[in-house]
């Protein structure tokens, strides 16, 4: 029965969530901290900062670890709860899956019709404007601290960031290799 | 290679290192997709974001879907699909099973200060190399600036931003058209 409810709840959160991985773990909470009470808010809080720290998109990381604790929860083994974080991560995911099938579809049919090139002439300035606002909404002290609480972290952070703008930007240097080594400076500095 | 296990493949290593959120996918597909493999050019890169975003559900997914089924249909789209959610999945579910304290370790954590401020950086760059397949000019470079400040200093959501947009691009549109058939 909480597997149906499971993929029932996920199924639902896949289809509403718009607006990327943070507006989706609002909507997590909310069924199911709030409305189920299948994970504590504590165990939320950590399973946010966890879907976080992790590679992979926020929405599935957080999914596959709530469907996990929740099926533990209710006093299921270990496999269950594997079982669990299938169940809501292939739910989270099936109602974009057929959505953007469609889309895809339909945009690779019609991409040279006028009226769908003027929607699009819209929409590729708006993009950039999203990545922009993305990068700045990232510039917090989540991620850089501030020069009053750690300076020499905030120091660090900022020479990173330039590091690897300038790197990725103009010398053309593979992201995942300027990850790979930002983490290590990490290691290393802090 | 088979086509289905490469970019079954590609899609796993954007996925083990898409780090803090589904834009932090966005430099990595662009280097590996649109630049090395050369699957979608830089203009349907744009529209494919338009597209992602405007779709529910989680955005790195939705572009994965979209990419995939140009390459090879749905059988295509199955397989990016599984190759971004895997890593994570995989990731997520050793932690759950063995080390709940992972975020204590202070390694861990000071690996991420230095991953942190460098992803922000990685979805920075591209916003400048969007803008130019987007061919932003001096008419156009208020769209960007609007949308960014709405949703940075007023919080809006990004997807009224998409539909106003793509409303106001459809009327010009229309506008230009019956301008041009006035003449």
């Amino acid at each position: 029965m909480i597997f149906l409810q499971l993929f029932y709840t996920f199924l639902k959160i896949g289809l509403f969530g718009f607006g990327g991985g943070y507006a989706m773990l609002s909507m997590i909470q909310g069924e199911v901290v709030t409305r189920y009470n299948w994970i504590s808010t504590s165990e939320f809080t950590d399973i946010v900062a966890i879907s976080q720290m992790t590679p992979g998109p926020i929405g599935i990381n957080s999914a596959t670890y709530v469907g996990y604790t929740a099926i533990m929860n209710a006093g299921y083994s270990q496999t269950m709860g594997v079982l669990g974080s299938m169940t809501a991560t292939f739910a989270v995911t099936l109602p974009s899956f057929i959505l953007m099938l469609a889309i895809s579809k339909f945009f690779l049919k019609y991409q040279k019709h006028p009226m769908v090139e003027a929607v699009f002439s819209g929409l590729r300035p708006a993009v950039v404007g999203l990545l922009a606002a993305a990068a700045l909404l990232l510039m917090n002290a989540e991620n850089f601290s501030t020069p009053h609480d750690n300076l020499y972290q905030f120091v660090i952070s900022v020479l990173l960031f330039i590091t690897a703008f300038v790197c990725t930007r103009y010398y053309k240097i593979n992201p995942i290799l300027m990850i790979v080594l930002c983490g290590a400076a990490g290691a290393i500095l802090y | 290679m088979n086509i289905y296990l490469e970019s079954f493949g590609i899609f796993f290593k954007i996925g083990t290192f898409t780090i803090g959120g589904g834009y932090a996918m966005i430099p990595l597909i662009e280097e590996e997709i649109v630049n090395k493999k050369k699957w979608i050019n830089k203009e349907d890169f744009v529209d494919l974001m338009a597209i992602a975003q405007s779709a529910p559900g989680v955005f790195a997914v939705n572009m994965a879907i979209f990419i995939g089924y140009k390459l090879r249909g749905i059988k295509g789209s199955i397989m990016t699909t599984l190759g971004t959610i895997l890593p994570s999945f995989l990731i997520i579910l050793a932690i759950a099973l063995f080390f709940q304290q992972f975020k204590e370790y202070q390694l861990v954590e000071n690996i991420f200060k230095g991953i942190r401020p460098a992803v922000v950086a990685l979805i920075a760059a591209p916003t400048f190399s969007v803008a130019k397949s987007s061919k932003i000019n001096r008419y156009t470079i208020w769209i960007p600036v609007i949308s960014a400040l709405l949703i940075w200093l007023l919080g809006v959501s990004p997807i009224y931003i998409i539909i106003i947009a793509g409303i106001g691009g459809y009327l010009w549109g229309r506008y230009k058209h019956s301008k041009s058939e006035q003449k």
